[in-house]
């Protein structure tokens, strides 16, 4: 056992030069979100409420398809990496820490996979 | 680690101010944008499912207690992205580096509830005269 403060472990080994990616990442996502979140409003949020063949009709639209896709993706990914800082700032019981941020890795890839097959299942008319 | 510092702001003897509460607001927004998502690729997926599963979910939405539940949770999530999309600029705008002294950062707060307010509204009202939820 070592009696040195963590801090004075890694005093004077500069950053681990990768705390930045983060930041940038959540940026750029926010930035692309901004104008797919005004279509959504605009144009998908009325349709949620429609009857199945409307909504079907809406979403099987090539372009409509690939906005939402874009959209979600895009929610999904910023998503995480919100979720993540929360996690890290106010959950302090290591073990519950580290399994909450796996299991949020894994269900933000479960719902990429599921967008993605979902959609093009409803382009491709099956 | 197990050194217990001192934490700051003192939440209990806090004056809650307009920018810690929209600090704050910013956050929870965030969650349930996190949680509004994934019910949307649950839609996605019933979409894709059938019409079966389509009526199903509409009939369990469409009555009683859990039709005022689904439509209170529905403008949550609708209030929740237009304040987290509205703040997320203010966000943006403060990167940049505009903005950040006090009184600048008290009127773009301002804006940002009174739009988030009015929009959410107008929403709610083209629901109300296009007849959809």
């Amino acid at each position: 056992m070592s009696l040195q403060t963590p801090l004075g472990r890694v005093r004077g080994l500069g950053s681990a030069r990768e705390g930045v990616a983060h930041w940038w990442a959540q940026r750029v996502s926010a930035v692309l979100l901004l104008p797919l979140s005004i279509w959504f409003l605009s144009w998908v949020l009325p349709v949620l409420g429609q009857p199945y063949s409307d909504a079907r009709v809406f979403v099987a639209q090539p372009l409509n398809a690939f906005l939402l896709l874009t959209f979600m993706l895009a929610l999904i990914y910023h998503a995480l990496l919100g979720v993540q800082v929360v996690i890290e700032d106010y959950l302090h019981t290591r073990w519950l820490e580290v399994s909450l941020q796996v299991a949020i890795k894994l269900i933000a890839f479960l719902a990429a996979l599921a967008t993605a097959f979902a959609l093009i299942r409803i382009v491709l008319g099956a | 680690m197990a050194v217990k510092r001192p934490l700051s702001p003192h939440l209990q003897v806090y004056r809650p101010q307009l920018t810690s509460t929209l600090s704050i607001l910013h956050r929870i927004t965030g969650l349930l944008l996190s949680l509004g998502g994934t019910l949307l690729v649950a839609w996605v997926l019933i979409l894709a499912q059938g019409p079966d599963h389509h009526e199903h979910l509409q009939a369990w939405a469409g009555g009683g207690i859990v039709k005022w539940l689904v439509c209170a949770g529905f403008y949550v999530f609708v209030f929740s992205l237009v304040y987290h999309l509205l703040n997320g600029i203010r966000h943006l705008v403060w990167d940049a580096g505009y903005g950040l002294d006090i009184p600048n950062a008290y009127r773009s707060g301002w804006v940002v509830v009174v739009l988030s307010v009015v929009i959410t509204a107008l929403l709610a009202l083209r629901a109300m005269i296009g007849g959809a939820a």
